[in-house]
């Protein structure tokens, strides 16, 4: 006799174990089938294990600077890779427990196994084909088996994996994606990272913090592609002043392997051709749809640029079956994913969400320095047709900056010149990530430069960088 | 991504309106300016107008749906490639898997202002909109008051404002201000049941209110309620009208048909001595709002026009200056345009003041009452013979007695009695009218 749900999620990462919880929250029968690791990519090989070793990169460039802020270090600073990769894995470990708990807390089962949707309304679990990528952190205890499993909701969470470019395939030793970036047994003395992305900066930030000589490859004029040009440029200079090797409009056209080395070819827009040589390369081109061996074709699930088609409520044209997050198109964000599934589960339970507007979901990148953003580019907005005001202010002219040995960075603010619309903001520097949700708060409520302008900041905070930039687009920053 | 059809508001006064007929089918090509479905409005039938190009993926609202909420989803449109199917498969088919337990999915956020909260407007009258959604408002002259809110808890937001910008005629606030203060006052002091209960079940028919019916009830509870009315009577002799009018219909110029290019009425003389007494006393050529007196340059006449279950009053405009046979040739359009319910917003609302004639029935005297923004309402009886007392002697004229309704708080007693004498020295020498 198969179990009966009225929703089951296939995938745990990020957007499939939120949308578990919101299900039953609002009285949903639910279950989450999962393959490999509760909390997904994100807790167990992306957003959160890589934090933890950019906090490690960070206090050791401190621990290297103690002269900066009238402090002294004795003896030599240094690094126990091993280590530094066992807190990251216990950090990840702590909190996809942490997941397995939230799940067991609201009545939600894991299902352990591999799914296939036959047809709406069931889903069959079997023995994963693959071996999880080791170390696995350990499965919760008390989950449900292989089987059968009926639920008049299938929704499918099931996320993404690394893309791949032919001929330069990652293999687990000289060519890594994030998954052995993520624990290294040693930081190679060299390393090529191919993609400018979140995902290649973040590991060329540790990496050359951590003593490594880095090269940065990106095919695009402009590394972080999606952000705003000024900021990246900005980015730029600063990676670059600390040793980083840009190389833009750029791609690898062929890697040969060594012994304990890749040697690539460099091919610039004009055709000029170099090699690079390095210990080992990071494959960061980005990110595809994990929509294989789950049965969509038989479904006849639709399929648009690699990913499941859906509208804005998380609905395939398959009624009964629904999908969220990176297996269900850009921007590949874990909280857009937990957006979605939230989104998706409420409208199921007939509740009335509004469809996900994609304008508003923020993006950051933790390199040193952080980046992030919300809305439109300068550019972008320009390009839809908008008259803009432009606001921005420099860290150099904010008091908490300096206090920190923080002076390089900036805030930009774009407002559509007739409404006082803010359209976009975008910031690089110290903290900026933290500092971001404030405008993306204040774009949800839909205020405009006025609101802004007349909000009080706490001083001294990076925050007034927030204002100043607003009251600059109106010309009339006071500290500029 | 598919775009959602709205009703559209296509009055100042509309907050329902009746979904007649669709005119496209599911699944029927869109191109802009193609006309999707008629709209019964509070006074007429209303096209809806194609903004988008693309695909009728969905009816919501099907034909013959009564009070269907302004900014509600009435359809949606796809673009080119996008798949229909996707977005009508949750509100129809349900997979047999799905009981009658799941609820149907929500057809499109704004489908269902109900739930987040019919109107923006707290009991306290508070609006809750955007700081953007005002500022939008307040460029596009739009009334946030009559904007739905598709928000949290029916706080109007951007896009509701952008919907009532793009959803045809503007909701301008200057038109018509009262109507939502009163509205909740309208209501009849009896309830229905009590009125049935007067009455033997089955002993009548039960009619539902059309729109122009709701609207006329709601519109002159508020003006008698809300306007001090006074009335004045007098009697014009119009045997100088009547011979000038034979005149003039004898010097039509003859059209290719070999008709006559124009018919002039005595009513056609009427709005136009009205227009001119008002020109001639010019502080009744005003309009009342509760921060001052509207003084208008022009006079906007509006004639009332019976029509099948109804009335509506479409505005001459400008009447001063339009010669009688311009008058005549507007009036005939308008009648036959309300008539076939055809007549849009703009055509029957605002004015300055009004003629009723109900002399076509042999109706002597009566008053009428004044329709807002109008200041005053002029009501006119039958032309007859009556035998009149001229130097001391009777005589014999065709006598027209008219009743202005005037607004107190426009107009005071003397003032209005100014205007009624000015209107009989024009009527009674109707040469006038010809300079």
């Amino acid at each position: 006799m198969a179990e009966t749900y009225d929703l089951i999620v296939v995938g745990g990462g990020p957007g499939g174990y939120v949308a578990a919880i919101r299900a039953a929250q609002l009285g949903l029968k639910t279950a989450v089938v999962e393959r490999e690791h509760l909390g997904g990519i994100c807790l167990n090989w992306g957003c959160i294990p890589t934090k933890a070793l950019l906090r490690s990169a960070e206090i050791f460039h401190y621990l290297e600077h103690p002269k900066d802020y009238g402090l002294t270090v004795e003896g030599k600073v240094g690094f126990d890779p091993a280590a530094v990769v066992a807190r990251s894995r216990g950090v990840s470990q702590q909190l996809t427990g942490g997941v397995a708990f939230l799940l067991k807390k609201n009545k939600v089962d894991v299902i352990w196994g591999e799914a296939f949707i036959p047809k709406p309304g069931e889903v069959v679990v079997s023995k994963p084909k693959k071996p999880a990528v080791q170390p696995q952190n350990p499965p919760p205890k008390g989950t449900l088996g292989e089987g059968t499993y009926k639920a008049k909701h299938i929704v499918i969470a099931t996320g993404a994996r690394p893309r791949v470019l032919p001929g330069i395939e990652p293999d687990q030793k000289l060519i890594w994606t994030y998954f052995e970036a993520m624990v290294p047994k040693t930081f190679p003395k060299s390393l090529v990272v191919m993609g400018s992305g979140a995902i290649g900066i973040e590991f060329a930030s540790f990496y050359r913090t951590m003593g490594s000589e880095v090269t940065v490859v990106e095919v695009l004029p402009q590394i972080l592609p999606v952000e705003d040009e000024e900021i990246a440029a900005l980015a730029r200079k600063r990676f670059e002043k600390q040793g980083i090797k840009i190389l833009t409009a750029t791609k690898v056209s062929k890697v040969e392997k060594g012994a304990d080395s890749v040697t690539a070819t460099l091919e610039d827009a004009s055709g000029k051709a170099q090699t690079i040589t390095a210990e080992r390369m990071i494959s960061a081109v980005g990110v595809v749809g994990n929509i294989e061996g789950i049965g969509l074709e038989q479904l006849g699930v639709a399929i648009e640029r690699g990913v499941i088609k859906i509208d804005g409520f998380g609905r395939t044209n398959v009624p009964g079956v629904y999908a969220i997050g990176d297996v269900a198109g850009p921007p590949m964000l874990a909280h857009k994913a937990e957006h979605e599934g939230v989104i998706c589960v409420e409208a199921i339970a007939g509740k009335h969400p509004h469809p996900m507007d994609k304008s508003l979901i923020p993006g950051c990148t933790y390199c040193q320095p952080q980046i992030a953003s919300v809305g439109l580019t300068e550019a972008k907005a320009k390009a839809a047709g908008y008259e803009v005001k432009v606001g921005r202010f420099p860290f150099i002219g904010n008091g908490k900056a300096i206090a920190l040995g923080e002076p390089d960075g900036l805030i930009k603010t774009v407002f559509d010149a007739k409404t006082g619309k803010l359209l976009g903001a975008h910031m690089v520097g110290a903290e900026v990530t933290e500092l971001i949700q404030g405008f993306v708060v204040a774009m949800n409520l839909e205020t405009t430069e006025e609101e802004l302008i007349h909000t009080v900041f706490p001083h001294p905070t990076l925050s007034e960088m927030m204002h100043e930039s607003v009251m600059d687009a109106y010309g009339r920053a006071i500290h500029k | 991504m598919p775009v959602d059809i709205l009703m559209p508001a296509l009055s100042p006064t509309m907050e329902k309106g009746n979904l007649a007929k669709w005119l496209k089918k599911e699944g029927d090509t869109i191109k802009s300016g193609d006309v999707l479905a008629e709209i019964e409005t509070d006074k007429a039938t209303m096209e809806v107008e194609a903004i988008d190009e693309g695909v009728l993926a969905k009816i919501l609202v099907p034909d013959g749906s009564v009070d269907v909420p302004v900014n509600q989803v009435i359809g949606i449109i796809t673009q080119e490639g996008e798949d229909a199917s996707s977005i009508k498969a949750p509100a129809g088919a349900k997979p047999a898997a799905v009981p009658a337990a799941a609820p149907e999915a929500p057809a499109a956020p704004t489908a269902a202002p109900k739930a987040n909260g019919a109107a923006a407007s707290a009991p306290g009258g508070k609006l809750f909109a955007s700081p953007l959604a005002r500022r939008i408002a307040k460029q596009a002259g739009l009334d946030l008051s009559l904007i739905q809110g598709s928000g949290p808890r029916g706080r109007i937001v951007e896009r509701d404002v952008l919907a009532a910008e793009k959803a045809g005629p503007r909701i301008k606030p200057a038109a018509a201000p009262a109507p939502k203060a009163a509205a909740a006052t309208v209501t009849s002091s009896t309830s229905d049941e009590t009125i049935k209960g007067y009455f033997e079940p089955g002993s009548y028919e039960e009619v539902p209110h059309d729109g122009m019916r709701k609207t006329i009830a709601r519109r002159l509870t508020e003006a008698a309620q809300v306007i001090p009315h006074y009335y004045l009577t007098l009697d014009c002799e119009i045997d100088a009208l009547l011979s000038l009018r034979e005149q003039i219909n004898k010097s039509a110029p003859l059209t290719k048909e070999g008709k006559p290019s124009f018919k002039v009425s005595v009513n056609d003389f009427i709005i136009k001595a009205l227009a001119l007494a008002l020109q001639r006393v010019p502080d009744c050529n005003a309009s009342w709002t509760d921060g001052a007196m509207l003084k208008h340059r022009h006079s906007d006449i509006g004639v009332a026009v019976s029509i099948p279950a109804g009335l509506i009053t479409p505005i001459i405009r400008k009447a001063e200056q339009k010669t009688l046979s311009v008058i005549s040739n507007e009036m005939k359009d308008f009648a036959a345009r309300a008539k076939a319910r055809k007549l849009k917003p703009e055509e029957y609302q605002g004015g300055v003041s009004a003629v009723s004639n109900l002399g076509m029935f042999g109706i002597k005297h009566f008053t009428a009452v004044i329709n807002p923004p109008q200041s005053t309402i002029l009501a006119v009886g039958a032309g007859e013979q009556r035998v009149v007392v001229k130097n001391g002697a009777p005589a014999v004229a065709t006598v027209m007695t008219v009743t202005l309704s005037v607004d107190h708080r426009v107009a005071d007693g003397a003032l209005g009695a100014q205007l009624i004498e000015a209107f009989k020295k024009i009527v009674e020498a109707p040469i006038g009218m010809l300079v």
